[in-house]
């Protein structure tokens, strides 16, 4: 058979299993999904660039929405995102040591790095959850305008911020929580505020030394504090209270702002899961011995690739979300 | 799996004699970083709020500065960038570089300029 054409494979290029990259295949397909996942990420961080850009003079301050820690009272801006930061890079670096640990094929070394790694994970995720649930509740709440703007109020002798329960009267009315049962186009009534917007707009009236905020941000980088003439006047404005925040309207400031934290922050934390999650089966993995039998700790450099890719995001939005 | 760590960051300046140990430094100099980073973002020195450049504060361009070199060193020593073959690094970086350099320039305009329409157009935003 002359015609037929030999494909010698161990001197052809085209006769394949060439690693010009000098890369695995399951590593160039990890690489590729963090690209891919880094554009995506980078997407959203862009378009709350955008949405910061267009209102660039209303947007809330991030360190007066982020100050609390857990069981401490007080204000304490931004160490608490600082912790999980340190978190999230302690994590990855247990993780580099599992991987390191991997190619020196010392089981119990990678194990234990495994493990440390998926307590730092799970840390991190609890704190994100605590973050959120603080974020939800709200601390001092607010006055929503019918233009959709929030006033804030300040104690115009200590110039701190007051919560509406510093202030607010109660008055003899009834607010009686709407029920499915008694309605017929009836969906749903929402969340009650502690106090009905007449209880807060009384109380104002009848406390002198209170002060409103409003979004708009002066000269100094702080939001503009209006004279008591001033804010008794903007209280003719307002349309309802707000408490906490939700995906409709949100205490801080600007709707977006809550929106945009929502989707980034609970995006990477699912990230973040996800993460914790494949590091268990690993780990697993890891302890029955098939990466032993296989001769090899590949996979676990691989997942480790995506879990310092979730830190290095959380790098971005660290910076984009609380310090910038 | 034979592999080759190159073991000194900072382009030579510091060496290190396993690749444990340089993972150690890499985390004391993240550490460092985040630091300093949050120690400027409680204090802002009015310095560098007063100061702007090219349209920004110096303080935000600190910010931003300091977060793409953590962002360097993750990528080069913990996803070990720095001991692949450069054809692979450069695939993987410049890529997403561009696009998102292209992405930024092009959202962060538009909304310069729509904040302008409800500043100087006739809209009523906040009524």
């Amino acid at each position: 058979m002359n015609t037929t054409v030999t494909t010698g494979t161990e001197e052809s290029v085209w006769g394949g299993g060439n690693r010009p990259l000098n890369a695995s295949y399951g590593k160039m397909m990890m690489w590729f999904f963090i690209v891919s996942d880094a554009l995506t990420f980078s997407g959203f961080l862009v378009s709350y660039g955008f949405s910061r850009f267009k209102f660039i003079e209303t947007w809330p301050i991030a360190d007066e929405v982020f100050t609390h820690v857990p069981f401490f009272h007080g204000n304490y801006p931004m160490i608490y995102v600082a912790f999980m930061t340190f978190i999230l890079i302690m994590s990855s670096v247990t993780m580099v040591l599992a991987v390191d640990a991997g190619h020196k094929m010392k089981k119990n070394r990678v194990i234990w790095y495994m493990f440390a790694t998926i307590i730092g994970g799970a840390i991190f995720v609890g704190s994100q959850a605590w973050e959120w649930a603080t974020f939800i509740k709200g601390d001092y709440g607010a006055i929503e305008t019918k233009g959709g703007r929030i006033l804030q109020f300040v104690n115009a002798e200590t110039g701190k911020r007051a919560a509406l329960a510093d202030f607010s009267t109660t008055l003899p009315e009834d607010r009686v929580k709407h029920l499915s049962s008694e309605g017929v186009w009836f969906e749903k009534e929402g969340y009650k505020t502690s106090f009905s917007l007449n209880e807060v707009v009384e109380g104002f009236k009848a406390t002198p030394n209170i002060l409103i905020r409003t979004e708009t941000i002066n000269e100094e980088g702080e939001k503009t504090l209006l004279s008591r003439q001033e804010s008794l006047a903007k209280l003719k404005d307002a349309a309802l209270v707000v408490e906490g925040a939700n995906l409709i309207r949100n205490e801080y400031g600007s709707r977006l702002f809550a929106d945009f934290f929502f989707f980034i922050t609970g995006f990477h934390g699912f990230h973040v899961f996800s993460g914790v999650l494949i590091n268990i089966i690993i780990f697993f993995n890891i302890i029955i011995g098939t990466y032993e039998r296989r001769g090899h700790y590949e996979m676990v450099e691989k997942v480790g690739l995506y879990w310092h890719f979730v830190d290095l995001v959380w790098v971005f939005v660290f910076t984009f979300f609380y310090l910038v | 799996m034979a592999h080759e760590h190159k073991l000194e960051i900072f382009r030579g300046l510091w060496k290190f004699k396993s690749n444990v140990q340089k993972i150690w430094g890499v985390l004391a100099f993240l550490s460092l970083v985040t630091a300093v980073e949050v120690i400027l973002g409680i204090y802002k020195p009015e310095f560098l709020t007063k100061n702007y450049f090219i349209g920004m504060k110096l303080l935000n361009w600190i910010f931003i500065i300091l977060t793409l070199v953590k962002a360097y060193y993750i990528a080069w020593d913990f996803m070990h960038l720095r001991d692949e073959k450069s054809s692979l690094r450069r695939a993987i970086v410049w890529t997403p570089v561009f696009l998102i350099c292209y992405l930024i320039f092009i959202l962060l305009f538009e909304a310069d300029y729509i904040y302008n329409v409800f500043k100087d157009g006739f809209l009523a935003w906040n009524f």
